[in-house]
């Protein structure tokens, strides 16, 4: 489903750029820092429209977060220390991948745990509907074969 | 007992899934509580000059984020009005990217509450709040850390319940 935006992301980053064209900075040439601002912008919400990137979106607070970014990459930061810059700012919230920690705990384990508990009531159930086959009684299959030989008249 | 399994189980969800209705999901808590206010020097509109967080330093006191173009901020004006008035709390008006024109008139329009109005112009200050949605009050301590954040307009039920408290336990 995100993937299949991704060809939209930098059209809708060149038409914010357009827009905002007085605010953008001469990085906005450097295809290296435009490449790494849509990078990291699709992978931070916008905290306005809290179901858009902040890549896709155009609120205020949302060019304001893409100009605090853009900074950032012309200062040299890396991608985990400007996620943290704006993480010590907003929250795990701004992050479409929240970190794994205690409070996240449920967050991550549970739906594998969902899943390895449903294929085990799969397994379960697929095994009572075909038990395996029992074991046939060895004297049963005796009187049988004697049956079959016509040996059994005595006992009848 | 087991036939009733699926039963309890749409149960379950359908209480979590309701009490999840009754919460607010653009409330976001701030992860600045308990931390050193952020430093910053803005431009007063109120008087020409500066003013950065540390003049205040020994004093609890409100930070109001607030903008012209702010409907919720019409609505909580008066609250604010009444508090200036009552309480010897100074509240500090973060006028957020906003014209400065645009905002004087305003203020002189609906009265001033504020000790201090400092222009954000840019969202920079803002930013470094981690402000996301026009009003926001913080309640900043003695020591200059920020104890609470209050989201959205200031009504007298808020200011009496949350920041009254937060005020009287921050200058202690």
């Amino acid at each position: 489903m995100k993937h299949s935006f991704y060809w939209l992301m930098p059209l809708l980053l060149a038409f914010s750029l357009t827009v905002s064209a007085k605010t953008a900075s001469s990085i906005a040439s450097n295809p290296n820092a435009e490449a790494r601002l849509i990078e990291l912008s699709a992978e931070l919400r916008c905290l306005v429209c809290q179901n858009e990137s902040l890549a896709s979106s155009q609120a205020p607070l949302a060019e304001d977060l893409r100009r605090e970014v853009r900074e950032q990459i012309a200062l040299g930061k890396d991608n985990s220390e400007i996620i943290s810059y704006l993480t010590d700012r907003y929250g795990d919230f701004v992050t479409y991948r929240p970190p794994f920690k205690a409070r996240t705990v449920l967050l991550w384990l549970l739906p594998p745990a969902l899943l390895i508990v449903g294929l085990i009531l799969l397994w379960l159930r697929l095994r009572r509907i075909t038990p395996p086959a029992a074991k046939p009684d060895a004297d049963a299959i005796k009187a049988l074969q004697q049956e079959f030989d016509g040996k059994n008249h005595d006992r009848d | 007992m087991k036939r009733y399994l699926p039963l309890m189980i749409f149960f379950g969800l359908a209480v979590l899934l309701g009490i999840g209705l009754t919460l607010n999901p653009r409330e976001l808590p701030s992860v600045l509580i308990g931390k050193p206010a952020p430093q910053f020097e803005l431009d007063r509109l109120d008087t020409p000059g500066q003013f950065s967080p540390s003049e205040l330093k020994g004093k609890a006191w409100l930070l109001n984020v607030w903008a012209s173009w702010c409907s919720a901020c019409i609505q909580e004006h008066p609250v604010l009005n009444d508090i200036a008035k009552s309480y010897d709390f100074p509240i500090v008006g973060l006028n957020y990217k906003d014209q400065d024109r645009d905002a004087k008139d305003w203020l002189a329009l609906r009265g001033n509450p504020y000790k201090v109005v400092i222009a954000d112009r840019e969202g920079r200050v803002g930013v470094d709040y981690g402000v996301y949605g026009v009003p926001e009050t913080f309640v900043i301590d003695k020591a200059g850390r920020i104890v609470y954040k209050h989201i959205g307009p200031v009504t007298q039920q808020v200011f009496k319940d949350k920041l009254l408290p937060e005020l009287q336990k921050a200058q202690r």
